[in-house]
């Protein structure tokens, strides 16, 4: 692997990161605005507890993100900087509304209330921000990056929103083992694991015409993995149904790894398809060796910090992470 | 962009000091016992998590921004300035981290495993602010590259533009800046409960401690301020002769205090000048030439109105306050306790907002004593911006958007504050 795609590979991981502890995050959003019953508070407060000291440790990824792409591959980024100014400011307003609701309410719950702006802003936002993110991902997959408004990019999107809410309700099932709020979280698993199932199969049979470059990719080199996701997918539903949320969470990390993983290889060496490779967007060598470099020190200083933070308050239940 | 890093800053800079308060208060507490020291640390807690939440959001639109409206900018400048973002975001991780096991972790650690929490929080912030203007400092500074013939980049070396001419004089006096803000920001509050009549302790070590970190930082602020102002006028000419409202070329330059510049009279009216001071300031000698806005062509002068009017703003709140300290301190020293004069109480309440005040006013001199260039010398920022349809939309949503956070984040302060009161 050359530097440049090592650098692309330590972006990628970043994103998963990303995808299974910010996802969840957004998830806890949609569960926060769907809740419902007589445990609908109990249920927004699991969230508010699930949440409270993760989330913008989780945030940080996009951060680190964004920062690696601009810094290891400023034209691309300026590239998608110009083609998706609107799903990603879309995408922005959610980010920052979500994250300002939800430390308004954790920090001043009586002021603001549970059903008021800001509670309704925190859920919708939620909602907002990974589908307008996936939007402009799937423009991208799709090698026309300046049109995220099709129906498959849409259907992307939505897709990312049922599976941030899976991530969150498996997460939240572990969380909650013992209580009576277990099962509530254990049927919004089950629903969250049909519809967003549903949803893949329909952006798969769908891409072929929506995105023939996304097609391509998961027909050659991904496939394996495809396969592996394909397989995956029912074991997770099983594990939800047959109440082993450990496994279940598990299974479902492991389908979102994935299906971001036979995205990348299959659409490797190309960053954004079908004319923009990882090698020709990259930055000069100082500056991926430097990146590189610091990148190293950094996570010496990150990985433990994150462990330790994970055994504080999730060491109830061992690995829980959301 | 200006007004994201505007709103930002102000929640950045007491990401940066609250922190440094917040261990001070905890561990006097552990080593004196004394439960005003900890009930200080867990209301300053409180507040600085929706401060913090609100900055980090308000953060993410800037990098998210960088890309969406200076998109030829970041293809220019992203391989060369990118690394001290990379470093900002590692130590912002550490922060975040940290920040949630201080937050949520009161009852989960012991006292002393709690404020040891506390230190990473500190210092992570305080570099947070180190990397990040690492950059703007090479916007002001550009180096750690060459253009070849074609206008191509080559040779680039991040570690030297991270490092560029501007970052001595620039990092450290940002850095002194935040915790100006933060200690006169607290020292504010507490001013205004002694004001009406709440004596207690817990008011008058809130206060001890604001103005303690605020009187250190101010005298640095200025001693860094100086050392800034001269590396300007060897290094950017332009931006030296519009903060200071030179038009011609002279020796024996004088400082004009306020005044309007007029490009028109190229003279500064209704000012006072404090003959040969300028040049004596600038190089250590009465009959050193200032270079004046008249010998730069045209469509290279930031406007020296806006820039000279922010750095007397700057300079003269940041004198005052300063002198709000001194008086404080020595009234302190002299009488063994706390002055509670009415007239310097209010004194002490107007400096917070002053601080808030001359630090934004700090920006506008940097940035806009930089234009018309983004990376000074290199690229103009008209070249630099995004075509995007719609900015004027865009921008009336986040300032819209800005505009809710900031009430909200007043409104729920205020709130806590009844809350305390209302537990005490």
């Amino acid at each position: 692997m050359s530097q440049a795609e090592i650098v692309a590979a330590v972006l990628w991981l970043a994103l998963t990161a990303y995808a299974v502890l910010a996802g969840a995050d957004f998830g806890g959003g949609v569960w926060d605005l769907l809740a419902t019953g007589p445990r609908a508070t109990e249920q927004r407060r699991a969230v508010a507890e699930a949440m409270g000291p993760v989330w913008e440790a989780n945030h940080v990824w996009l951060i680190f993100l964004i920062v690696g792409m601009f810094t290891a591959f400023p034209s691309a980024f300026a590239t998608l900087a110009l083609a998706l100014y609107v799903p990603f400011t879309i995408g922005l307003v959610g980010i920052v509304l979500r994250g300002a609701a939800f430390a308004f309410r954790a920090h001043g719950r009586e002021a603001v209330g549970g059903a008021s702006m800001w509670g309704v802003a925190f859920g919708a936002a939620s909602v907002i921000a990974p589908l307008a993110m996936a939007t402009g991902i799937a423009a991208v997959t799709s090698g026309h990056p300046d049109r995220w408004d099709t129906p498959f990019a849409f259907l992307l999107g939505l897709f990312a929103v049922a599976i941030c809410a899976y991530l969150a309700a498996t997460y939240l099932t572990v969380e909650t083992e013992g209580t009576p709020l277990e099962a509530d979280f254990r049927r919004r698993a089950l629903l969250a694991g049909v519809v967003s199932g549903v949803l893949a199969l329909a952006c798969l049979a769908l891409s072929p015409i929506g995105a023939p470059y996304l097609w391509r990719a998961l027909a050659g080199r991904g496939l394996p993995l495809l396969v592996l996701a394909l397989l995956n997918g029912p074991i997770a539903l099983g594990a939800v149904w047959f109440s082993r949320p450990r496994v279940a969470r598990v299974a479902v990390v492991a389908q979102v790894v994935f299906v971001l993983w036979a995205w990348a290889l299959g659409q490797w060496p190309y960053l954004i398809p079908p004319d923009v490779t990882i090698q020709a967007a990259a930055a000069p060598a100082g500056t991926l060796t430097a990146w590189l470099g610091v990148t190293a020190v950094g996570a010496a200083l990150l990985l433990p910090s994150l462990w330790l933070l994970f055994r504080v308050f999730k060491a109830r239940n061992p690995a829980a992470i959301l | 962009m200006g007004t994201s890093l505007g709103f930002h800053i102000v929640f950045a800079v007491l990401g940066v000091g609250l922190p440094l308060l917040l261990v001070v208060a905890e561990g006097l507490w552990l080593r004196t016992k004394d439960e005003a020291w900890l009930a200080l640390a867990r209301r300053w807690s409180r507040a600085f998590g929706i401060l913090f939440a609100v900055g980090a959001v308000s953060g993410t639109t800037l990098s998210f921004e960088l890309g969406l409206l200076w998109p030829r900018f970041m293809a220019f400048s992203g391989a060369i300035f990118g690394l001290p973002f990379t470093a900002e975001g590692f130590a912002f991780f550490l922060e975040a981290i940290f920040l949630g096991l201080y937050l949520y972790g009161w009852n989960r650690l012991t006292p002393v495993a709690h404020w040891l929490t506390g230190i990473p929080v500190a210092v992570s912030g305080a570099l947070s602010s180190v990397f990040v203007v690492m950059a703007n400092a090479w916007m002001n500074s550009p180096s750690g590259f060459r253009l070849d013939a074609a206008g191509r980049l080559v040779d680039v070396d991040p570690i030297a533009a991270a490092f560029n001419a501007s970052t001595p004089t620039e990092d450290p006096h940002m850095l002194v800046s935040a915790y100006v803000v933060t200690g006169f920001v607290v020292a504010s509050v507490y001013a205004a409960g002694l004001l009406r009549g709440r004596l207690d302790a817990l008011h008058r070590r809130g206060l001890l401690l604001g103005m303690g970190m605020g009187a250190v930082a101010i005298v640095l602020a200025g001693i860094t301020g100086d050392s800034s102002a001269r590396f300007i006028y060897q290094a950017q000419p332009a931006k030296f002769a519009a903060l200071e409202a030179v038009y011609t070329t002279t020796r024996c330059a004088p400082v004009s205090l306020l005044g309007i510049p007029s490009d028109a009279e190229h003279r500064v009216r209704y000012t006072v000048q404090i003959p040969c001071l300028l040049s004596l300031l600038a190089a250590f000698d009465p009959n050193a030439e200032v270079k004046g806005l008249d010998s730069f062509p045209a469509g290279d002068r930031p406007n020296p109105v806006l820039v000279h009017l922010s750095f007397d703003t700057m300079v003269g709140l940041g004198t005052a306050i300063g002198l709000v300290a001194a008086l404080f301190w020595l009234l302190v020293i002299w009488r063994r306790r706390i002055p509670l004069r009415r007239l310097l109480l209010w004194a002490l309440v107007l400096s917070g907002p002053a601080a808030v005040a001359a630090m934004e006013a700090g920006w506008f001199v940097t940035e806009f004593g930089r234009q018309p260039w983004i990376v000074y010398g290199i690229l103009r920022t008209s070249d630099a911006a995004t075509t995007a349809p719609a900015l004027g939309l865009t921008f009336a949503i986040f300032f819209l958007i800005y505009i809710g956070l900031a009430l909200t984040t007043a409104r729920l302060l205020l709130w806590q504050a009844a809350r305390n009161r209302a537990a005490a």
